[in-house]
């Protein structure tokens, strides 16, 4: 499997592994996939008052591609809103990162733990971010 | 880590390096005594043949037969067909019934299925979990009907030793003919064709520091064993395989048996200290799993799955190691090895398995340097997985409510 400089340095050199206390303010924690399917994603975002992603991060069980996608959207996210960070999609990150056909699942994966993660931020910090979602 | 140009050849089960003594009694017969062993009539043909005999004696000596009984192929899968075929076609009037395990090379279960597709039925019997044959279920499947039976000395992924001794014991008392596939143990355990109640045992040469492209077929005389050809020409080899006799690759393997046959002890013992040496480099790391027994287990084998490490993350991050890894990594999906799973190891653990196999050039800095290099990175890889963070905070991994993609 010939991976592009781009998943070895992220393979190599991750960006953000870690995660957050339980009990810190304003932390979402998205974790998708399955062991058995070979992929476990966990992505969690820290969520600042004015509802910008000050800090990201996340553990993968997964190939390289998985950890290199995980890893780019920890980078990706911070900065943005949260709405923002709803609207990467997985074709840029496959982009970004070269991925090979067989490996866009890893894309896709990362895709859907920043959505989960969205989704249990407006959970647990409920409506305030609720209507922006809607328009 | 420091940068090598080459990784650290721990993968001699999937191949040896041809010994540079072999190597050199080779060249000769490629440029100078090039004849070919079929030409009765003039030296260029007398010299080749001798080579040829002289290299069968060599054979033969090693699993204590009679040269007669040994016949040239390409390798151990030919050796594998000729022998399973040519058996299963002369003795079908006896009966369609072959028995055989699920852990045996695809050289003989590739062959099976084949004999399936030909109107023979096959009986794959399950290891027990230590990689082993139950011997009860192994009498159980023999039927009044069953003609051949094929079980590997050494497996090839764990390295368990089978009994052969006894299935073969069990095999002539019912007048079945016994095949053995010997690729992975000439030079690694002892063979002894004399007391074996062995009929047909497949040879190759490049697992024992031998040329690739050669084997032989050991073709029992007395109780004698009758096959049908698989390859028909010049009638060479007594009929049992045509085909110009490669003399260069056969006095490779000649001489590549016979070092096995003189360094075996010695080399065995060395080889079984580094081996241990590199299980006890692991023993202080949690969560993880030998693969197949280690006593009934031939000395440069270790197969070790890390749990809670992905396969495929696991061998790039072995790049500094040549190591076979227990996912077959093909270009749609990660198959975990099936070895492991009629072991009965689940989908993670199959994957994240390493087979390291020393041989006669491992050293110990070689065992020492992938020591330290896997625990390195064995470690990064957990602290990365969310699976490790889980089982270190005591969660049970089955009871979670996945979200399956």
């Amino acid at each position: 499997m010939a991976y592009s400089e781009k998943v070895i340095d992220h393979y190599e050199n991750p960006r953000n592994v870690g995660s957050f206390g339980k009990d810190e303010s304003g932390v979402a924690t998205g974790m998708v996939g399955a062991p058995a399917c070979g992929d476990v994603m966990k992505l969690q975002i820290k969520v600042n008052k004015d509802g910008i992603i000050e800090d990201a991060k996340f553990k993968t069980y997964g190939c390289g591609s998985a950890i290199a996608s995980s890893s780019l959207v920890t980078e990706w996210v911070k900065g943005k809103t949260v709405d923002q960070a709803a609207t990467i999609r997985n074709t840029q990150i496959a982009e970004e990162l070269a991925l090979p056909p067989v490996k866009i699942h890893c894309s896709i994966l990362a895709e859907d733990a920043i959505k989960a993660a969205v989704a249990d931020y407006r959970k647990k910090y409920g409506a305030e971010t609720e209507p922006k979602a809607a328009e | 880590m420091n940068a090598r140009k080459h990784p650290i050849y721990l993968d001699y089960s999937a191949t040896t390096p041809v010994d540079p003594r072999v190597a050199e009694k080779m060249i000769p017969w490629l440029t100078e005594n090039f004849g070919n062993p079929a030409s009765r009539s003039h030296a260029y043909g007398w010299e080749a043949e001798e080579a040829v005999e002289n290299a069968r004696a060599e054979v033969a000596k090693l699993v204590n037969c009679d040269p007669k009984e040994i016949v040239w192929t390409s390798g151990a899968t030919e050796s594998d067909n000729l022998a399973i075929k040519g058996a299963a076609y002369f003795y079908k009037t006896k009966g369609k019934h072959l028995v055989t395990m699920k852990t045996e090379h695809k050289a003989v279960l590739d062959t099976m299925r084949e004999l399936e597709r030909q109107g023979f039925e096959v009986t794959y019997l399950d290891p027990k979990p230590d990689g082993l044959i139950d011997l009860e279920a192994f009498k159980a499947a023999l039927r009044p009907d069953t003609i051949v039976v094929s079980i590997m000395h050494v497996n090839n992924e764990i390295g368990v030793i089978q009994p052969i001794a006894g299935l073969g014991e069990i095999c002539r008392a019912k007048g079945i003919i016994f095949h053995v596939d010997a690729a992975q143990s000439t030079g690694k355990a002892p063979i002894d064709l004399a007391t074996l109640k062995v009929d047909l045992m497949s040879f190759s040469a490049h697992k024992t520091y031998g040329p690739k492209g050669i084997g032989a077929l050991y073709i029992r005389r007395k109780p004698r064993v009758r096959l049908e050809a698989q390859m028909h020409g010049g009638g060479h080899e007594k009929g049992f395989r045509s085909g110009t006799l490669p003399t260069h690759q056969i006095v490779g393997m000649g001489e590549a048996f016979r070092i096995a046959r003189v360094e075996m002890d010695a080399e065995r013992e060395r080889i079984r200290m580094l081996r241990d040496r590199l299980l006890a480099g692991f023993k202080d790391m949690e969560e993880i799993y030998v693969n197949g027994d280690l006593e009934h287990r031939v000395p440069h084998n270790l197969n070790v799955s890390f749990n809670y490490v992905e396969g495929e993350s696991l061998i790039m991050g072995m790049k500094e190691l040549a190591v076979s890894s227990g996912s077959a990594c093909t270009s749609a999906s990660l198959e975990p090895s099936y070895v492991l799973r009629a072991l009965g190891r689940n989908d993670e653990l199959a994957h994240s398995s390493i087979r390291f196999t020393l041989g006669r050039f491992t050293t110990q800095e070689d065992i020492d340097f992938a020591v330290k290099l896997i625990k390195e990175r064995i470690g990064k890889l957990r602290e990365m997985s969310p699976l490790w963070e889980m089982y270190k905070d005591g969660i049970d991994l089955n009871t979670v409510q996945w979200a399956a993609h």
